[in-house]
Formats: structure tokens, sequence, C-alpha cells
């Protein structure tokens, strides 16, 4: 009782302290200015760094600080490749979310089906036409599968715009809720992992791979050269992915849209095309996502997509619903807690790391640690 | 002829019918006002020319076009364009990219137009990047209108451009609005301030429980002393 009556003194206190910070001081004076200068600074960053920055920063301090000596730091460079791949399928879940407003639950499968198109591209299509190979440079995949990657994000772009004229569209005309939406998505996931294992099998598959030396660098690390493929990837595509919401007119509607798609449509901007754009951009990343899963797994499983929902949706909520830089940072956050909590337990739970971060995140702060007031 | 003709109008939400009939007229280089009542169907009347309310029964004709069935992203290309009264620019957008948005459907990029609304509205020109989400309700509005304008219509409906605004500020939107005019082009208001809306309006109607109460001069209307005694406070 008599500490809560002393805090609501001090703290009053302590604001009409720094309110009055620099104010009686006499002008001119070189003191005085430079207490003004401080002063005017502080209030700059306080109109400008929202307190989720603050808390982001501090959470990553401790995070880096606290850890850091008990920890093999190759766990975090793999936590970094893991949450790269994260990102690459978080940023596409996120621009949905904004967009269309509801959560993609079939996403992870989108992922999951851009592996196996991958899968299909490299080991029927081009071994049909004689292209060939696996240990391609440094690297344990061979570099058909340069080429399948784009094909696989195109077929499943394509595929997400489809569905979402066959399916989605229709439910947006009838103006359901979000949760209709959701559920017709979670009817999609399980359609779209069950064609999966009618095509392929629900046996585990191996893209085609050569066994590689992985680089040793101090500190214990070690790095197989496919994470290096992976995070430059992930790197390119998000640079790709700032570039195209920040530069381009289809970014910027993109954007416009997600803020209020009814200004957005007494505006002009043809709404239903914004929609698909961010469908193709979702569903494209979401394939890439799923292939270099694949890669960094070393094997492909119906349920790959499925069970990688989890980090997905936790670096979602962690960087704040419908956030795509949020998205960046709450991936990388997800994928090196998941990596280092391997240290000391076993790596079967990981997922569970991303389930138990993103539950506490929810109850404390539901808005992500990026995410805006209103 | 009418520029804009809207005749019996019939719309509401769901269930709720808001809108009982309602007919109006805006001819061409005019200000025209509505007011009445909280909840007379003022904006649903607005939403529903623009597309984004259904129109039940009656019509729409703009520039002698039936537009009563076209979504909002079709009104919007026969040259009539709308600001909603409030969540009028997109918050995450900068002050450029808001008017960039503007000109989505222009067949240039738009350059020369923003470069002409950065002169009529110079507090905008200030900050280009500044997120409009971070701006005063006053600058937000000015952008709001600078946004509609992008696209060169032949009408702009505003949904009460001065709520929420001092009284000062207010003025300045109101001036806006008179020079906005004078280059020709045609507006239909809705405002609360119905004194200072209807003192710069060609011609004002009142509507009350989703019908057409009265309709006259805009000075006409002011001297009224049914209109004085029920919406201008005495």
């Amino acid at each position: 009782m008599a500490a809560r009556e002393v805090t609501q003194g001090w703290i009053p206190a302590f604001a009409g302290m720094t309110r009055g910070f620099g104010k009686g001081l006499p002008k001119g004076e070189g003191v005085g200015r430079g207490l003004r200068a401080l002063r005017a600074a502080v209030q700059r960053l306080r109109a400008t760094w929202s307190p989720g920055y603050a808390v982001a920063a501090a959470v990553a301090a401790l995070f880096v600080l606290g850890f850091l000596p008990f920890v093999k730091m190759g766990l975090v460079v793999n936590g970094f490749v893991l949450g790269a791949i994260i990102a690459t399928g978080a940023i596409g879940l996120t621009l949905i979310y904004g967009n269309l407003n509801f959560a993609n639950i079939a996403h992870g499968d989108y992922m999951a089906m851009g592996a196996y198109v991958a899968f299909f591209v490299v080991t029927d299509l081009l071994a049909a036409v004689g292209i060939q190979g696996q240990g391609f440079g440094p690297f344990t995949f061979g570099y058909p599968l340069l080429i399948a990657l784009p094909l696989a994000a195109a077929a499943v772009a394509l595929g997400a715009v489809v569905l979402d004229v066959v399916v989605y569209r229709r439910l947006r005309n009838r103006q359901v809720n979000a949760v209709v939406m959701a559920m017709a998505s979670l009817g999609l996931a399980i359609a779209v992992r069950g064609l999966i294992q009618i095509i392929w099998t629900g046996e585990k598959l191996q893209l085609p791979r050569e066994s590689r030396q992985v680089y040793h660098l101090p500190m214990d690390i070690r790095i197989p050269p496919d994470s290096i493929f992976i995070a430059g990837l992930a790197v390119v595509l998000v640079v790709g992915v700032y570039v195209l919401l920040t530069r381009t007119k289809i970014g910027k509607a993109m954007r416009a849209t997600a803020d209020n798609p009814d200004l957005a449509r007494v505006t002009g901007i043809p709404t239903e095309r914004v929609i698909w754009a961010t469908w193709a951009i979702g569903g494209g990343l979401a394939a890439i996502a799923g292939v270099l899963l694949a890669v960094f797994q070393a094997q492909l499983l119906p349920s790959m997509g499925w069970e990688f929902l989890i980090p997905l949706f936790a670096a979602v909520i962690l960087g704040g619903i419908g956030n795509p830089y949020g998205a960046l940072v709450g991936a990388l956050v997800i994928g090196v807690s998941m990596e280092v909590s391997t240290q000391w337990i076993t790596p079967s739970y990981k997922h569970a790391v991303a389930f138990i971060i993103m539950i506490v995140l929810l109850l404390a702060r539901p808005r992500g640690l990026l995410g805006r007031s209103n | 002829m009418a520029l804009l003709e809207a005749r019996d109008i019939v719309a509401g939400y769901g269930e709720t019918q808001i809108l009982h009939g309602v007919s109006l007229v805006v001819n061409e280089g005019e200000i025209v006002t509505i007011i009445g009542p909280n909840g007379c169907g003022k904006s649903t009347f607005m939403k529903s020319v623009v597309g984004l309310v259904q129109v039940r029964t009656g019509s729409v004709t703009f520039r002698g076009a039936d537009i009563t069935a076209y979504p909002p992203e079709r009104v919007v290309r026969t040259g009539l364009c709308y600001v909603p009264q409030s969540a009028n620019v997109f918050p995450s957008l900068s002050i450029r990219e808001n008017l960039e948005m503007g000109a989505f459907i222009r067949g240039d990029d738009g350059r020369a137009r923003i470069d002409e609304m950065f002169g009529l509205f110079p507090d905008l020109a200030r900050r280009p990047t500044a997120r409009a989400g971070s701006l005063s309700g006053g600058q937000r509005q000015m952008l709001a209108l600078a946004r509609a304008l992008m696209l060169d219509p032949v009408l702009l409906l505003l949904d009460e451009p001065s709520a929420g605004l001092s009284p000062a500020i207010m003025g300045l939107v109101f001036e806006r609005i008179r020079d906005i005019n004078a280059t020709g082009v045609a507006l239909l208001l809705v405002e609360q301030q119905a004194r200072e809306a209807l003192r710069l309006s060609d011609r004002g109607y009142v509507l009350s429980g989703g019908e057409n109460r009265l309709e006259d001069r805009g000075p006409a209307l002011l001297d009224n002393p049914e209109v004085a005694r029920l919406y201008l406070g005495g």
C-alpha cells in the first residue's frame, strides 16, 4: 500500500522535472543552449520512437547480453538462417493479412507446395530434357534448383491467385467475416496437403544432393554453404519487397489498400487487382521459403509447411500483424530463439518455443513489438 | 442541364433502411450544401452516390450517364471525386504518396498535378515525405482535398470537411472550398457548420429522417425561420 502511494507521488514529480528541464535557464548562455538542445532532442526522440522500438531494443539487448556467454555461436548463426526462411514466409503472410484482413492458414501448405513443385521440376521436368546435376559449386544442390526456384514461385503465385478467384473472392463478395475466411483457408490447407500426398505420396523425399564441406569459422562456428545461399537469397527478397512497397505504384497501392480499402476504391485504385498482386507476391515468397526449408532440412515432407505455421504466425504477431518490417524482425527473433533453445531441450520441441513466445506476446503485448497503437 | 441528378434514392445497411427517397440536383459550377440533424442520412446519401452503399431503388445520373449501379472505382473515373468525413487519407503513406495514389488512374504520372496541389496547399509542400498519419487535423483535411483534386474532378463530394477542426482552421478549409469552386469545380457538401456552409452555397437542401424537407437558395435557407430554429441554433 505504502509503496504504491510513494510511486504515485514520485512519477508526476519526475515528469514535472523533465518538463521543466532546461526551461528556466537564461537565454544565449552556452550551458542553457546546450541543455535546451538536449531537451529538444529528447522530445524528438519521444515523438518519433514508439514504445515498440524501445521494447524491441530492450528485448534484443537482454537477449544478446544475457545469453551470449552461455550460447553456442553456431546455434545463433543457424537461428539467423532459420529466421531468414521464416521471414520469407512471414512477410507474405503479413501482407495478405494487411490487405485481406484474415489469417491465411493455408500459407504453410503453399510453402510445401512450392518445395514439391521445385522437386518436380528438378527430378522430372529438367531431368527429362537432360538437365541434371547436384553439388553446384560449394552447395549440396545442383544448378537445376536455381531454374526450379522461379518456376515454383510462379506456379504457387498463379495458384494463389486462382484460389482467390475460385474461393476467397466469392466469400469477399458475400462480405463474410474474418473467421469464415480463416476457416476457408484451413479447408484449403488440408486440400493442398492432400493434393501433395496424392501426387508425391506421404514418403520423405530428397532433392538430389551431394555432401559438401562446411565452412569452419572461429568460435567453433560451422556454416554449411547452403545456409549462406539461403540467407543471401532471403536478403535479396526482403530488399526486393521493400523496393516494391516503397518505390512502385502497385506496391504503394498495396499499402494504401491495407490502410483503408474503401478509401482506396473511391480513389480509383483497382483493389481487386491489388489483392491479386498481394496473393502473387505472398504465394511466390511462400514457394521460395518452402524450397529453402527443403534445402535447410535436407528433406521434403507433406506436413513440412503445416508444421512451419507456428513460427510463421509467431513472427507475424511478434512484428505486429500486417507490418512487413515487423515480420522480418519477428522472424529473426523466433528463428534464433528456436535454434538456441536446442542447446538445452530436444530439437523436436523447438516449435514449442515459437509457440510459447507467441502466447506470452499475445498476453503481454497483443499488437506486437513494432505494432502501432491503432 | 443538371450535372448530378439523384432521384428518389432508397438505400441503407443490411436490414435498416436509412434513405426513404431522397432527390437532389447539382448544376455545373454550383456549391450545394446538405444540412440536417444527426442520423438523417446525409453521409449515407453521399456514399450511395459514389457507390459505397448500394442504391435499392431510385437513380443517380451524372453528366447524362446512369451511374446508379457503378462500383466506386468506376464512379471516380466519370469525374466525380469524394472525400469521406473521417479516415480520408492513407495514414501510413507519405503526403506525396497519398497524392500519387490520388493520381492512380490518371494517364500521366501526375507529377505536374502534384506540383499544382503543392501550390494550392503550401502547407503540404513543406514536408512531402511526412507520414499522413502524423499530420494535424487541418493538414489532414487539406491533404484529403488535394488527393481528391488530383483527378481534376468535375464534381467534388465533401462529407463534413470542417469536422473536428478549430474555428480558424475551419475558416481556411472553407476558403479553399471557395478557391476550388472558382476554378469551375462543382461541390456538394454535407455540413454540421450549417451557417458557414450555407453562406458560401448557391443552394441548400435540408434532409430529415431520410427524406427531403426543404430546398432553397443558400441565403434564403439561412433566413428561413424554421431552418434557423431547427438547425442553426436560434
